[in-house]
């Protein structure tokens, strides 16, 4: 079981309060564009997922605790959370999870 | 050789020390006429129906671990065609069809046994569909007739169809011709087979990029071993398929769930079936070695890992103890996982791609081993006529944007 950090409760709790919620930072087109999209379009945001080997941006709910979302950064190979952060922040720069993935490495180190 | 008791009474005599190797691990040669990419069930099949059934015997099938390491040797071996729609009984029937006497056709013991998947039904709502599931079946020409609690004792009696249970037993569907076979067996049996043919099995061998001409089209594989030449590739890597897919340009509506599964220390025989229940949420059977096989529903988050958590695989015991109290003293021997590459409609993709020369067979999902000879003889027709049979071509790619869904998400997401 994952012991998963929530940003809104800034403390690590088991995967089983938290459920998964897709793909991150995926935007719904307007109404507007909706109706000016060709099928093409439409498919790609109805059904393709990023469906990443590796380092994957997701979303995560803490349903049965603060019932936030919030996104996080895991490689899907080895399951492991590289970070979580707020809901409406800007997409993870590739800056910003190597620099979380030090943090982590230097906190295992030290404990 | 043939296996035969007679082969089998000559290699008695020498101790059996003198067996031959089953298929030989090849290395790849410059080129192909068509190169397969996964050496499941799936891929090793669609090697041996491209040789047998269609005419082409040079043929390589990659493999990047060993074969049947993936799910094919990961599965709960159930095999069942009783599906909603007319594509998918029409799909999954013609899978059911070739399972009789593949193991005959093989010459490999399949260990394939039709001893019946019943479906429970527990509340009015199971009754309705279930018994929908088996008209619309039988109107299909697939197999399919409805029980009544006592019946579903009398066929399965560990069953307990007290009527105060918590999920009390209404009826069950039971699929006569449905069962299960030993899932190793299938890739060792169609490997051996096509191997026969001229197909050569390269294992330990990844593809880990794509070459495509000018025009798009592909030319061949880069792998671990090296550049392969082929007009023709036929991806069959499950899970993977995205990776895969990817090294074409091409996105794929799939998403790559973890699948897990546990079996139970061996027993006497006491399961003489497969019995499935959606909403108690699990599925069980009994190997011929006599551990209860047990699985449910995939995991919640995407993963490549081919393991998941154990809370899971404490629901799954949960629900079997559930519908089977008579299990609850039974230990659990071990787990695993399998990566399974979903489809939003939970119907597979098999078919042409954007790209000339690449054709794909994946979004099985959970349900990929029953459908093993038909997907494997579906891919191998769709390559070797660079277009797919009439049973396939409404699994096709396109559907994800013309809006034709096979969707039997709602119909069998749960069990497979």
């Amino acid at each position: 079981m994952f012991e998963i950090h929530c940003p809104y409760c800034n403390e690590k709790r088991p995967e089983i309060e938290f459920a998964y919620a897709g793909e991150a930072h995926y935007v719904r087109p307007t109404a507007k564009e909706q109706s000016e999209m060709s099928d093409e379009d439409w498919s790609r945001y109805m059904f393709i997922r990023d469906n990443k080997r590796g380092e994957h941006a997701e979303r995560w709910w803490h349903n049965a605790g603060c019932n936030m979302f919030f996104n996080a950064i895991r490689n899907t190979v080895t399951d492991k959370f590289v970070m979580t952060y707020k809901m409406g922040l800007p997409p993870r720069t590739d800056k910003q999870i190597d620099a979380a993935r030090r943090t982590d490495a230097k906190e295992k180190a030290s404990s | 050789m043939k296996y035969s008791a007679i082969s089998l009474f000559a290699n008695a005599l020498s101790g059996h020390k003198k067996w031959p190797v089953q298929f030989p691990d090849k290395e790849p040669k410059k080129e192909y006429d068509a190169i397969i990419v996964g050496g499941g069930g799936h891929g090793l099949g669609a090697a041996y129906y491209l040789a047998k059934r269609y005419g082409i015997t040079n043929v390589a099938v990659l493999e990047k671990g060993w074969i049947g390491g993936g799910n094919t040797g990961r599965n709960t071996t159930i095999i069942r065609s009783n599906y909603l729609f007319d594509e998918s009984a029409a799909m999954y029937d013609h899978a059911v069809d070739l399972w009789d006497g593949l193991g005959q056709e093989l010459n490999y013991n399949l260990m394939f046994s039709k001893r019946g998947v019943l479906m429970l039904a527990h509340n009015v709502h199971d009754v309705q569909s279930f018994q929908r599931h088996v008209h619309a079946n039988r109107l299909n020409g697939v197999d399919n007739k409805w029980l009544s609690p006592e019946e579903c004792k009398a066929f399965c009696p560990p069953l307990d169809i007290s009527p105060h249970r918590r999920y009390p037993v209404m009826g069950g569907a039971l699929q006569m011709r449905a069962g299960t076979a030993r899932h190793d067996s299938v890739a060792w049996g169609y490997a051996r087979a096509a191997s026969k043919l001229g197909v050569d099995i390269i294992q330990n061998c990844k593809v880990i990029g794509i070459r495509r001409d000018a025009d798009g089209a592909v030319e061949g594989v880069e792998t671990e071993k090296g550049y392969i030449a082929s007009k023709k590739i036929g991806v069959s890597a499950a899970g993977n398929t995205s990776v895969v897919m990817e090294m074409a340009g091409l996105r794929f509506p799939l998403e790559s769930y973890p699948l897990q599964a546990l079996v139970s220390e061996p027993v006497k025989p006491i399961m003489p079936c497969v019995v499935m229940s959606n909403a108690v949420h699990a599925y069980i059977s009994q190997s011929d070695k006599g551990e209860l096989v047990i699985g449910a529903g995939t995991d919640q988050y995407t993963s490549y890992s081919q393991r998941g958590p154990l809370h899971l695989q404490e629901h799954n015991v949960a629900a079997i103890c559930e519908i089977f109290p008579i299990f609850k003293r039974q230990r659990m021997l071990r787990s695993w996982g399998g990566i399974v590459d979903v489809t939003p409609d939970r119907s597979p993709i098999v078919g042409k791609t954007p790209v000339k020369g690449l054709y794909v067979n994946c979004g099985w999902g959970t349900g990929g081993f029953k459908a093993t000879p038909g997907a494997a003889d579906m891919l191998a027709y769709t390559v070797a006529h660079d277009a797919p049979h009439k049973i396939n071509a409404p699994f096709n790619l396109d559907r994800f944007v013309g809006g034709r869904l096979i969707d039997e998400a709602a119909a069998a997401a749960v069990a497979h």
